[in-house]
């Protein structure tokens, strides 16, 4: 007892990002720049081929497949895939991401192996990821591990190639901001809407150089999906990753998992994780503190993800921008998006619906996209996806039968993949299509040439789905 | 990774914030496993019209502009996705540095990695370049990286910060994982160590 009240009394408190980045430098250089451990290397088809190519120019190997998990998700068709992918280009990235797991011994779950689905929804569903662990992929919504107490982002393919090779990164450490969310979501307010009102209200630059850790009750609150939705977007803000502490939330959804510890192990590893916290009185170097019971089902109109409103909102008038440039920028977001300035939000006609991507693909996303469609009728010119986040995804969303309940909508039923939220495979917008879609990315261009994305929940895009229209999802509850 | 010294080349103005990775190559364009050839399809959607024309109005299809190597823009540079495709298809068309008030974290760190220099510089500085880079064949700027300046047409110079990591590596052209397994067996006992304090850290098993 002695020891530890000398240890806190002693020691400098720490955020849970120090405490993780501290627990992974391995070496801290002249400079300040540390080699940072990784632990987990998640690695996809899209951002991988370059790196493993350098690794053969180089003659160097995997240093630690065994940290390696290896999956196909952005190209892949989210049709029937027994019969291989058509796609030229595509089925070439899908080869050569096997022949490289094969030729460097990396695990790897195929196209048609019930574990395979968005990289970031198969490795908390399997246990691999775990609290206190450093996390990486070649792709920026790595973020979304955070969720569970892992320090995890996005790197470039030549990044990837360095951890492959060394198992480690060059880093200098980030900022840490605090993100505090008080009281509870109202009614139809999920954790999209709550991501969406930080995005808003911070900007996408407003987390540059941070790690954002989400606290408060509103965050203690949300299950383990919606704190994934949550530290998804953390990147959206432009933050280099999202975090939120490990709790007996989190122990409870991990316990069992093919790849979580058992038993002893497991007991031992959640009093580790159980001193993740940051401590009392850790500093932050920047704050934010938002009510949770002021936010509204939120809708973006722009092609930023920071341009957004409550359902109940309108279009804004560039007219009330001052500044020349963003005057400009905003006037060519409304001409993108085919706004007019002062337009209803809740008047919007969509075209297309998207249920799914690394953001809101989970079984409970699933679930409650089914409780808005059950015993309705997809409205007639509307084209509505439901795209599950994994193999296992998929499965217990047809044990439970939700399937049925999407398919009696008249909603199409797919394969788990990346999907529309990038349009990598055929699941695309036409030009001048309108989605109202659960993703991430509103960018131009980003679900298709010239379509316009509406970012919205996943109950949100059933009752857009439903209706026709960007819809509030209030008036179905 | 080629060497980034001194730089003598025009700057091409894209007064634009949050400039995204979607805009600067669309998804549709990462299915290659090469590095290079992007450089054709750099900025898209603003470059050329549904039909695959150029656009005359976007600045990198205009005299001198086609042949800038310097590219100077608004807030956010390179926010959205880890596709390193987007410094790829900066280098595979000649820009060898990037000028704006601030960077996304993956991209900026994702240019140093291919010999591109981004260069962080306030607002009023930017507005200041732009109207430089706006002069047409006398759009030509120097990025002197040792003394760690932007000289200005007028000689005026502005100096910039840069980590000194990574200043070294892209002085002399180094390749990162050389310099990380330099301090190979610092990470093998740092795994061991790992391995004893946390025995739970679970193995992935193999294919």
């Amino acid at each position: 007892m002695r020891i530890k009240e000398k240890r806190m009394s002693g020691a400098k408190p720490r955020t849970l990002f120090d405490k993780i980045w501290d627990a992974h430098v391995v070496e801290r250089l002249p400079d300040g720049t540390c080699i940072l451990y990784i632990d987990r290397h998640l690695v996809q088809e899209v951002t991988s081929p370059q790196a493993f190519e350098g690794l053969r120019a180089a003659g160097r190997g995997v240093r630690r497949p065994e940290a390696t998990i290896a999956v196909v998700d952005h190209n892949v068709p989210t049709s029937d895939r027994r019969a291989g992918i058509s796609e030229e280009e595509s089925r070439i990235q899908v080869e050569t991401l096997e022949r490289n797991v094969a030729e460097f011994g990396v695990p790897y779950f195929p196209l048609l192996d019930e574990r395979q689905g968005i990289v970031h929804v198969i490795g908390p569903e399997q246990g691999i990821i775990l609290p206190g662990m450093t996390v990486v992929c070649g792709d920026s919504h790595t973020s979304t591990h955070g969720a569970l107490g892992a320090l995890a982002f996005g790197i470039g393919t030549s990044e990837v190639e360095h951890v492959l090779a060394t198992q480690t990164l060059l880093q200098q450490p980030a900022q840490n901001m605090l993100i505090e969310v008080s009281g509870r979501l109202p009614p139809g307010t999920t954790a999209k809407d709550l991501i969406l009102a930080i995005i808003g209200r911070i900007g996408t630059a407003g987390g540059t150089g941070h790690v954002i850790e989400y606290a408060g009750e509103a965050v203690r609150e949300l299950d383990m999906a919606g704190r994934m939705t949550v530290c998804n977007m953390s990147i959206e803000a432009g933050a280099r990753a999202g975090l939120i502490a490990p709790d007996e939330t989190t122990f409870a959804w991990i316990a069992g998992r093919p790849y979580a510890p058992r038993g002893e192990n497991f007991a031992r590893a959640c009093t580790y994780w159980r001193s993740l916290a940051s401590d009392p009185g850790a500093p932050f170097d920047k704050v934010v503190r938002l009510n949770a019971s002021e936010i509204a089902p939120m809708v973006t109109w722009g092609t930023s993800p920071e341009t957004v409103a409550p359902i109940t909102g309108t279009v804004p008038d560039p007219k009330a921008e001052p500044d020349d440039a963003k005057r400009a920028q905003l006037s060519r977001m409304l001409a993108y998006m085919g706004l007019a300035p002062g337009q209803k939000l809740a008047e919007v006609a969509i075209d297309v619906v998207f249920i799914g991507s690394c953001t809101n693909g989970r079984i409970e996303d699933i679930r409650a996209a089914a409780a808005i469609a059950k015993g309705r009728r997809v409205a007639a010119n509307v084209r509505a996806l439901v795209v599950p986040g994994s193999g296992l995804v998929k499965k217990q969303a047809e044990a439970e039968g939700l399937d049925r309940v999407f398919l009696d909508a008249g909603f199409e039923w797919r394969e788990p993949g990346c999907s529309m939220c990038l349009g990598m495979n055929p699941d695309k917008l036409a030009p001048g299509q309108r989605s109202a879609s659960t993703s991430n990315r509103n960018f131009e261009g980003r679900q298709g040439p010239g379509g316009r994305t509406h970012l919205v929940s996943p109950a949100m895009a059933a009752a857009a789905a439903i209706t026709g229209r960007l819809a509030d999802v209030r008036e179905f509850l | 990774m080629e060497k980034f010294t001194t730089l003598t080349a025009i700057a091409a103005p894209l007064p634009l914030a949050n400039v995204d990775t979607d805009k600067i190559i669309p998804a549709r364009f990462l299915k290659t496993i090469h590095r290079s050839g992007l450089g054709v399809h750099l900025f898209d959607t603003l470059r050329y019209d549904a039909d695959g024309g150029e656009r005359a109005d976007f600045v990198l299809n205009r005299e001198p502009y086609r042949r800038a190597q310097i590219l100077i823009a608004h807030e956010n540079f390179g926010c959205g996705s880890s596709r390193e495709h987007a410094p790829w298809a900066l280098l595979d068309f000649g820009i060898r540095a990037v000028i704006a008030p601030d960077f996304a974290d993956i991209f900026y760190n994702n240019c140093f990695k291919n010999g591109i220099l981004p260069i962080r510089l306030p607002r009023a500085v930017i507005d200041t370049l732009i109207g430089d880079a706006s002069q047409g064949d006398n759009a030509r700027l120097t990025i002197d990286l040792a003394r760690q300046v932007v000289v200005r047409p007028s000689g005026e110079e502005i100096s910039f910060a840069v980590d000194p990591f990574r200043k070294h590596s892209l002085l002399n052209g180094l390749d990162d994982i050389g310099q990380t397994l330099r301090h190979e067996a610092r990470i093998t006992s740092f795994e061991e160590a790992r391995r004893a304090a946390q025995p739970w850290l679970p193995a992935i098993a193999p294919v």
